[in-house]
């Protein structure tokens, strides 16, 4: 259970050891130690909700800057599905895929069109019964690691297919490398990166031995250039490939659209996700055909890399999307990809049992008694000044041997009155 | 069903009210927590879940309220869901799948289908039942690890 690498991190010197990061994770991954926050790597899942909601952005995504194109001889822009809702509507996103070339990119993909791939395929899937009801679409990365750590019984049920971003990933290099004839190690493909899940899944992927994407930009970071390159350029060349179906699954219930089905639920946000989850794995929601969940209010639109307000880029997304018609890939294209293993997971999605206080079920149940006694003896207010999110979390952690019962403020503040009392 | 047979053991105590729909399933969340933390197989955990699950919401929707307590053990999770009336008039007929003296009311809720009793026998390894009409209840389950 060791290399745990992740997008999220901390710059501690903007980090000034308030607890708005830490109530919010939704896997108590946070603690403050030290008056800085500190990430548990094993149970972050790069959701990004510490980056939305710091208020001295202390938390940001590793990503790449533009210096990282000067390792490869040939450079693809992988152009994400949100990016269809950055900007107004009056720009032409095909002109904007263009800009691409301004910013020393050989060559431009999108993304979006992998997704309409992808419908074509889960709309037989989810006819076909070979996997449990309902199926759980793998969109968002954040959702497949939560349901790792804590709905491992759910596994079964996730969609076995790769990323649009990966399978567009391999598509593009694949092509690169027949076209100039070169080694694919010479081509580096590029991810415009909505959110800090996805760039984890490029450096750990889920379901697939190695990624074929070699590194991600922000869209945030590049923004402002597309903005000014925009204005500059007139030739443009066709990029844009995408029906307004594969352009939907940016937003929440864009899969589901695509897939043209009824029986469907579409939930963002991860509090949400979760409350669905549990849902889910008490069997109540066996009538349910698909499900799709996402970390990020809106979608991968809302993700905390984007630069526009979520809501507004969500329905931009709608628009776009309908005006650019739902014409579906062809069929054979697609199960072809699938035969030829393009699309389909290679390995097994493994659940994470990062959470139990001991490998041994006897001491486990000796520990978790002992954390019932500390947190009775805690006050139950969780105001977190301890460094951990919840009473019961700090109980936790003193179990673990992570903290000390006297790090509670409030029991500390009561000696000192009871003192002088 | 002896409880006490083995001195290793966790007890989980909660008090489930009658018709309070809101809180429903908290029970049920809060044993899934605590048996996650105590490293336990997912697929047990799961069907401890749904059972007494199963169990708040009968408690909610049937009885006049109750309790349900959990007692996990180094080998197995014994649930006992226990109420104070009314009782059920006849249980052979509970027992059987889709047979529900539910209100329309709680069925357009969603619940109410059925499938309670038969569906925490289901996911148990041992279920008994006691009930008498005008009398309280008492389901209790094993699920061994």
């Amino acid at each position: 259970m060791k290399n745990y690498w992740h997008s999220v991190t901390l710059e501690s010197e903007l980090c000034n050891g308030c607890t708005n990061c830490l109530r919010r994770c939704p896997t108590e991954a946070i603690r403050i130690r030290n008056g800085k926050a500190k990430i548990i790597k094993e149970r972050c899942i790069d959701c990004g909700e510490c980056i939305r909601v710091c208020p001295y952005h202390a938390k940001k995504a590793l990503a790449n800057d533009l210096s990282i194109l000067n390792n490869y001889k040939y450079k693809i822009a992988l152009v994400s599905l949100p990016l269809y809702g950055q900007f107004c509507l009056e720009k032409d996103i095909n002109k904007v895929f263009n800009c691409f070339y301004d910013i020393d990119f050989d060559f431009v993909y999108d993304v979006a069109y992998a997704a309409d791939i992808l419908t074509v395929l889960q709309k037989d899937l989810v006819k076909s019964s070979e996997i449990p009801k309902p199926l759980i679409a793998t969109l968002c990365p954040a959702i497949t690691r939560l349901i790792q750590i804590r709905f491992p019984s759910l596994i079964d049920h996730i969609i076995p297919f790769e990323s649009p971003m990966e399978i567009t990933a391999r598509m593009a290099k694949r092509e690169v490398a027949e076209k100039l004839g070169v080694s694919m190690d010479e081509i580096g493909a590029f991810y415009i990166a909505q959110c800090p899940a996805k760039i984890t899944s490029i450096n750990k992927p889920l379901g697939i031995k190695k990624s074929y994407v070699d590194g991600a930009i922000p869209i945030s970071k590049l923004y402002s250039k597309l903005l000014k390159i925009y204005k500059e350029i007139d030739n443009t060349k066709k990029i844009q490939k995408a029906s307004g179906k594969g352009i939907g699954w940016a937003r929440v219930g864009g899969q589901s659209f695509a897939i043209g089905i009824d029986n469907y639920l579409a939930v963002d946000g991860i509090e949400n996700v979760i409350k669905v989850l549990e849902e889910i794995e008490l069997g109540k929601l066996n009538n349910i055909d698909f499900f799709e969940g996402y970390a990020c209010i809106t979608g991968c639109v809302g993700g905390p890399l984007n630069v526009e307000n979520p809501f507004i880029a969500k329905s931009r997304i709608r628009k776009i999307a309908s005006s650019f018609g739902d014409s579906e890939v062809d069929k054979k294209e697609a199960y072809r990809m699938l035969e030829e293993g393009k699309i389909g997971l290679t390995e097994k999605i493994k659940p994470l049992s990062i959470l139990k206080l001991d490998s041994n079920i006897q001491r486990a149940i000796e520990k978790m008694e002992f954390l019932e006694k500390i947190y009775k003896k805690l006050p139950g207010i969780d105001c977190g000044s301890c460094g951990a999110p919840t009473c019961h979390a700090m109980a936790e952690d003193v179990v673990r041997g992570k903290a000390s019962i006297d790090d509670c403020v409030i029991k500390q503040r009561k000696k000192i009155s009871g003192s002088r009392g | 069903m002896d409880s006490n047979k083995n001195n290793i053991g966790i007890k989980l105590e909660y008090e489930v009210k009658k018709d309070d729909f809101t809180r429903a399933g908290e029970a049920s969340s809060n044993i899934k927590k605590v048996l996650r933390q105590l490293g336990i197989d997912s697929d047990v955990i799961r069907r401890t879940a749904i059972a007494t699950y199963e169990a708040e919401i009968n408690i909610v929707i049937h009885s006049e309220g109750g309790t349900i307590t959990v007692y996990i053990k180094p080998d197995r999770i014994e649930m006992i869901a226990e109420d104070s009336g009314p009782g059920i008039e006849d249980v052979r007929l509970a027992m059987q799948e889709g047979f529900s003296t539910a209100s329309n009311k709680i069925r357009e809720l969603g619940f109410g289908a059925g499938m309670g009793l038969p569906n925490m026998k289901k996911y148990t390894d041992e279920f008994y039942i006691d009930s008498q009409k005008g009398g309280s209840t008492t389901v209790k389950m094993t699920i061994y690890i």
